[in-house]
């Protein structure tokens, strides 16, 4: 289970972030912002190696003693369902592309992927 | 026979390898050398002589190993490692070693005596078989060796095969393949080679087959163990053992692959149990690993098999750091062989993850730090590894795959330094030190490898815990060399989070000088990428920073933005709120400024609202702003003033004075918004970043125009927003960022220039609505451009307001204008025109009056009621006023009522046209009234064209000295023709009267009189008493016949007039007016008469086509020209007789006739009443029916003077032409003539000739006569033509 999820627009700043024990919430953030820098690597090698095969599942990005980072997965249902919610929220007309998300079907959705705080 | 053997065993095998692995690697050398077991039984002499070669030639061709379950099939060579046989070599039942396992049993003999044979050696290979098959070992080999020398030595030679045939027989049961002949081994001969190459196959076949066969059999029984794991008593030390073994085997094989996945099949097998322990699923077995950790001197991966730990994995005493690091150990090895470095150090990170996260789960007790101890040391160990077989060039190239070691053992370091209080300003206490004492014992003493190295990591974690400034030598070395990696492999982010961890670092130690650059480089990386968070808190660390350092200005920045931080909580903000209103309520020192704050971080402007919307106003009037400011601090805060700085300009447009409201848009002011509300954009402080970083261009399209003639000079985009594009990104200038330094000195505010101004404001947390009062004072345009609220000694700027507010206020000369009601103002009828004041800057005064200067052609009809009405300067309806109008003889004097500036007077008055009795002359100019000047232009553009009069009135307005002069275009709605009939000596004349206005009209009582009235003639109407309709683009026709007592006068100026009203369907019918029409006829009496007749050919009653006719013409005079007739009649005297010369010319224009022959002539008329003369001429019908006769025309025919022959009119000179023509060639011009009459008689002669007739010969004129001056009688007559009888071509005209 996810202890943090989050959207990363593609300038690097967040669209949507979430984390589960609120109080190490700057934490994950630091972490999760740290590991754009391997984002932009793996995104530039494929870039680079194969243009046209876009491989959407980047890994293990960043790991930490207490957690790990993974950037999008599409071959776990976990991230196509998170792919498909986020698509949703792309298609809703009132909503604006660069936008933080605060749609509530994609925060009840993410809810249900993360680690539930007893 | 005798048989010296030599045994090894286990643990000889067992103390060999780990006496040679000790020394640096080459575990594999030392291992490969022995590795598959096989015995030597027989002859040992013989196979100790053949030893060499064989040891050699067996490995040098690899054999394919074909594998169990699935697996690939690999191409491995076989080492043999060759023993006596012995048996206590033989494995006995349920001793699973691989290692010493003997594969192959091998019976070497070189009998070749049958005798020997039957004797001894049976025996000994009976024996031998018996203790293998005791054991249940079938795979064995008898090799014979045979040799010629041996042969030759004994006599009773039985041929080889005998002795080999009875061995199979006595031993090899349908196994012939296990008996082998090797022959002369030991010759050089093709005989020997092929000998030994079928020998060594048939050897590696077997080999491979029982290895093959005895590691299935090993692998099943490890697993059939494994599957037992879930028995009680099972313990994972001993599998871990058997696995190993077999991880061993395929090391000696070389097959590294294979061997690492069993350490990974441990590896996992293990996690797994651990992740169960940690799901309530304990295995009694993991208690041994459960016991606390008292020793954390981290991995050791300088020897290939770690055999401490091995033994301690063995005997099951392992703590779990033990088995991590054992197993990491033999992994490290393998993935080295297989040259893969960098998984190591991806695995080792892994590692180190995990056996933290597994101590946790297990709960072991550790102490406090012992970990971040193992974490480091095992980190350097791994680094040092690394380098160790790698150089420097790779490393640099791979540093992706160390930092992340590096970065963990700098943390674990920096953890270790807190712990102990090496980081603390005072140093550590005495607890620290214990802490520190015990953390170093669980070092335990440096281990043998590394004793002699000067940066082992144990001296080096040794010597950073020894004292505060090791530490602090040790911590930088390692955070800078992790930031000098990630800056080198492009990972800012990373650099900057080990960056902040060294500023925080810093403020530990109480140096925030070094902190701050740390702390500034992140929170720029943080604000520019939008990380609310983040930024919040690197922001919080920076105003500690500042404070210490004592950047007031920065530091109230900071506190600005962190008040308004929606992150914090509300005491954080308000705390820091304070911070700012308690420096600003300080009393300045002597030195001390005012400090400039960003507005930015104090309040949101959202939106301003102009009232009036427009935003353009008149000099004086009152515009309001509200500008509706988000204020973002948590408490309320006072502003003492809050200023917008205003940019004046003397627009052209102001400085003019403008035209007036209605060029402008309402409502459109120079926001462009409808409603005079500019709203500011947002940027919401989390998506902040993308939006900030690059502002979206905002182009307008600009259109340079020539200011006379608004042509097209250039045109162009312009982008308003370039200063948000432009600057640069790094720069401190911008107001927005925290880390500003010194404000510009744009931001002092001058008190001098016009602003916007509201004081004492109590700004509430959130919305705010502050009204402002702006100046207009001077037209022109006026700018926002900064906003600046004060706080005590604190100012909040915003340097500049975007979009662009502006207004503008214009000052107006005061304007009259006249302007229709209607499209048309017509002539002749009363018509409303509406007089239009904008007061502009000038205020109507009781008594102010207009004087509109009267004119006899357009009277001004005033009525009694009239009222005018008085709007603003927003086109509000302010009242009515009621407007008295006086007209004395030459002015028309109207009083208007008072009215302020700026207001608009409107008010609506009748004039009257007269219609000037028509046919006007062209450009006649009359001046009434010595200065009214009344032009009437008629101008005839299209049949429906009005004619039009262009009145102008002169106005003298109260606010000028000159005259204004306002021309109204009237147009006359009638147009009227006359036309002069006649019916033989009867005159008649006809008068059409057009409507070509857009109204229609009722006409009543044509009259036509004489002007000068003469009692010879009399005017006789014919036209119908009542009222006539004429609509809109018809014609009435009026006819009236003359009648006359003796002598018609040569010239009768007529009058014509009728009396006309327009029909409207809202208005009372209104009373006649008269619509006059003057003309004159001249010549009107009838001179001569022209009859003419078709004759049929002769012999027939009628015409037909294409037969030719007689055409007879009679010109008869009709009466004498009279006196003034006479004189243009030029008349000629031929022997007493009067004449005068007339031509005649017969043309058919409708081509109905072919006139044949002459078709002209000249002829002289005797000046006496009835003199006739006639012309005979022939005329052919063309087509058949009721034809008209052909046009007759007769003319004056006036011999030349030398005036006439000057005179260039080129209608005579084709005259002349023809007539010289018809003179000189009536008769001979038979055939063409016909011709040219259907066509036309000028195009014969060339234009050359005319010319010379021109100028050299005298040419006689023709003259046409007035109409009614010749009366045609034949004027619609027709004659029937018949059809020609043979015709044969018929006509057939469908249409």
């Amino acid at each position: 289970m996810a202890v943090c999820i989050a959207v990363i627009a593609k300038e690097n700043y967040p669209l949507y972030i979430r984390s589960v024990p609120t109080q190490n919430e700057l934490k994950f953030h630091y972490t999760v912002h740290t590991s754009l820098d391997v984002v932009e690597e793996k995104i530039s090698a494929v870039g680079k190696a194969m243009a046209d095969q876009r491989e959407l599942y980047l890994g293990l990005l960043y790991p930490t003693e207490d957690y790990k980072v993974y950037g999008y997965v599409t071959n776990s249902k976990m991230f196509r369902k998170l792919h498909n919610s986020f698509t949703d929220v792309m298609c809703n007309p009132f909503y604006n592309p660069g936008d933080t998300i605060q749609s509530k079907a994609f925060d009840g959705m993410v809810s249900a992927m993360m680690v539930q705080a007893s | 026979m005798l048989c010296v053997q030599f045994l090894w065993i286990l643990s000889e095998v067992q103390t060999s390898y780990i006496v040679s692995s000790v020394g640096h690697m080459c575990l594999s050398t030392v291992v490969m050398a022995k590795v598959l077991g096989v015995t030597c039984a027989g002859d040992q002499s013989l196979f100790t002589s053949l030893y060499t070669s064989l040891a050699q030639q067996l490995p040098k061709e690899p054999m394919e190993w074909r594998r169990s379950y699935g697996r690939a099939p690999k191409m491995i060579h076989l080492e043999a490692n060759f023993v006596q046989f012995k048996e206590e070599l033989l494995p006995k039942d349920g001793n699973k070693a691989l290692l010493t396992f003997p594969f192959l049993h091998i019976y070497w003999t070189d009998c070749c005596d049958t005798e020997v044979y039957k004797a001894s050696v049976k025996e000994d290979m009976q024996r031998w078989q018996n203790i293998l098959r005791l054991h249940s070992s079938v795979d064995w080999l008898i090799v014979v060796v045979e040799s010629d020398a041996k042969k030759k030595n004994k006599t009773n030679i039985l041929p080889r095969t005998s002795i080999v045939d009875k061995i199979r027989n006595d031993f090899c049961n349908k196994q012939s393949d296990r008996c082998v002949v090797l022959s002369d081994p030991l010759k050089e001969s093709s005989r020997s080679q092929e000998s030994w190459s079928s020998f060594l196959t048939k050897l590696r076949t077997l080999l491979l087959m029982s290895f093959t066969k005895n590691l299935g059999r090993f692998e099943d029984d490890m697993r059939t163990l494994r599957e037992k794991r879930t028995e009680p008593g099972w313990s994972f030390c001993d599998y871990f053992m058997v696995q190993e073994e077999l991880a061993f085997v395929f090391e000696m094989l070389q097959q590294f692959e294979d061997a690492l996945v069993q350490y990974d099949e441990l590896d996992a097998l293990f996690t797994q149990y651990v992740l169960n322990f940690g799901a309530g699923d304990g295995a009694n077995w993991l208690g041994s690993f459960c016991a606390p950790v008292r020793s954390w001197n981290g991995l050791l991966l300088r020897r290939p098999i770690d055999m401490e730990k091995r033994e301690l994995i063995q005997r099951g005493e392992a703590s779990l750091l033990d088995l991590r690091s054992y197993l990491f150990s033999r992994q490290c090895t393998l993935l080295i062989f297989l040259q893969r470095p960098w998984e190591v150090t991806l695995r080792a990170l892994e590692l180190l993850h995990n056996c933290v996260q597994e101590l946790r789960l297990l709960e072991v007790s550790v102490v406090p730090g012992a970990l971040d101890c193992w974490v480091f040391l095992s980190c350097l160990e791994v680094l040092h590894r690394i380098e160790g077989c790698c150089d420097r060039s790779q490393l640099e190239a791979n540093c992706s795959h160390t930092v992340g070691l590096w970065t963990y053992a700098t943390e674990k370091l920096k953890s270790l330094g807190y712990l102990c209080g090496l980081v603390a300003e005072n140093g550590p206490t005495s607890e620290d030190l214990n802490r520190t004492v015990d953390l170093l014992a669980g070092l335990g003493t440096e281990r043998p490898e590394t004793v002699n190295s000067m940066q082992s990591p144990y001296k080096k974690l040794k010597e950073a815990l020894s004292s505060v400034e090791a530490f602090e030598k040790h911590y930088l070395e390692l955070s800078h060399a992790a930031v000098e990696m990630y800056r080198a492999i492009g990972r800012m982010r990373s650099a900057r989070l080990v960056g902040k961890s060294l500023a925080e670092f810093y403020m530990r130690k109480g140096d925030p000088e070094r902190a701050e650059g740390f702390l500034e480089e992140s929170l720029r990386l943080y604000v520019a990428e939008g990380w609310s968070l983040q930024v919040t808190h690197t922001r919080k660390q920076m105003a500690e920073c500042q404070k210490l350092l004592r950047q007031t200005d920065d530091y109230l920045q900071t506190s600005a933005l962190l008040a308004g931080d929606a992150n914090l909580n509300q005491e954080e903000r308000t705390h820091f709120c304070q911070e700012i209103l308690s420096f600003a309520s300080q009393p300045p020192g002597p030195s001390d400024q005012t400090v400039a704050l960003s507005m930015a971080a104090f309040a949101q402007l959202r939106q301003l609202q102009f009232s009036p919307p427009g935003a353009v106003v008149h000099v004086g009037a009152a515009l309001q702003l509200e500008l509706r400011v988000r204020c973002l601090m948590p408490v309320a805060v006072h502003v003492g003033q809050l200023a917008a700085t205003l940019h004046f300009s003397l627009e052209q447009g102001g400085a003019r004075g403008r035209a007036g409201s209605s060029q402008r848009r309402p409502g459109q002011g120079p926001q462009g918004q409808g409603d005079g509300v500019v709203l500011f954009p947002q940027g919401s402080p989390l998506s902040g970043a993308g939006c900030s970083l690059t502002p979206a261009l905002e182009l307008y399209e600009m259109q340079d125009r020539s200011p006379s003639d608004s042509s097209l000079n250039s045109a162009g985009v312009v982008c308003k927003n370039v200063h948000l594009l432009l600057r640069r990104h790094d720069s401190n200038a911008s107001l927005d960022t925290p880390t500003a330094g010194v404000l510009p000195a744009a931001v002092a505010v001058d008190d001098g220039a016009q602003m916007l101004r509201a004081r004492d404001v109590t700004l509430q947390p959130g919305d705010n609505s502050i009204l402002f009062t702006a100046p207009t004072g001077e037209p022109g345009s006026y700018t926002l451009r900064q906003l600046c609220g004060s706080v005590g000694r604190v100012q909040f700027v915003q340097s500049h307001i975007y979009p662009v507010v502006q207004y503008e206020v214009y000052s107006q000369e005061p304007q009259l204008t006249i302007e229709p009601l209607s499209d048309n103002l017509l002539a002749g009828i009363p018509q409303r025109v509406k007089f239009t004041i904008a007061t502009g800057h000038y205020s109507i005064k009781k008594g102010d009056a207009l004087q509109l200067s009267n004119t006899d052609s357009m009277p001004i009809l005033h009525s009694s009621r009239c009222s005018a009405t008085i709007l603003s300067s927003t086109g509000e309806h302010m009242g009515e006023r009621a407007l008295s109008i006086q007209s004395s003889e030459k002015v028309t004097s109207i009083s208007l009522p008072p009215t302020p500036p700026y207001h608009t007077l409107e008010f609506q008055l009748e004039v009257l046209c007269h219609i000037p009795p028509a046919p006007l002359k062209l450009d006649s100019e009359r001046l009434t009234n010595g200065e009214v000047r009344h032009r009437s232009k008629s101008r005839s553009h299209a049949d429906s064209a009005m004619i039009h009069i262009d009145q102008k009135v002169s106005i003298d307005c109260p606010w000028s000295i000159y005259s204004t002069l306002i021309s109204l275009t009237f147009y006359v709605p009638f147009k009227a023709k006359h036309t002069l009939l006649s019916a033989g000596r009867r005159k008649y004349i006809q008068v059409c009267l057009q409507n070509v206005s857009d109204s229609n009209f009722h006409l009543a009582d044509p009259v036509l009189v004489e002007r000068q009235p003469t009692t010879t003639v009399e005017l006789l109407s014919l036209n119908a008493k009542r009222q006539q309709l004429v609509c809109s683009q018809q014609s009435l026709f009026c006819l009236w016949e003359m009648r006359w007592a003796k002598d018609l006068p040569p010239c009768l100026q007529c009058e014509f007039s009728a009396s006309f009203v327009p029909i409207s369907a809202l208005d009372p019918p209104a009373a006649f007016k008269t619509y006059r029409y003057e003309f004159q006829l001249d010549r009107v009496s009838t001179l001569y008469s022209v009859k003419a007749e078709i004759c049929p050919a002769s012999g027939d009653k009628h015409c037909r086509t294409g037969t030719l006719c007689g055409l007879e013409v009679s010109i008869t005079r009709q009466a004498e020209p009279s006196e003034t007739e006479g004189e243009e009649e030029e008349s000629t005297e031929i022997e007493g007789l009067k004449t005068t010369k007339l031509m005649y010319e017969v043309v058919d224009n409708s081509s109905n006739w072919a006139v044949c022959g002459k078709s002209s002539g000249v002829v002289s008329m005797p000046v006496a009443p009835s003199a006739t003369h006639r012309v005979q001429m022939e005329v052919m019908p063309l087509f058949a029916g009721h034809l008209p006769f052909p046009n007759i025309k007769v003319f004056k025919y006036l011999p030349h003077s030398a005036a006439q022959v000057i005179q260039p009119d080129t209608d005579s000179c084709l005259e002349n032409d023809n007539l010289s023509l018809l003179d000189k060639g009536l008769d001979d011009q038979g055939d063409t003539a016909s011709i040219r009459s259907r066509g036309s008689v000028h195009s014969v002669g060339s234009g050359e000739q005319q010319r010379e007739q021109q100028r050299g010969l005298p040419m006689p004129r023709l003259e046409p006569f007035s109409p009614g001056q010749v009366f045609n009688w034949t004027q619609g007559r027709q004659v029937l033509v018949l059809p020609a009888t043979d015709d044969h071509v018929m006509e057939v005209n469908v249409t």
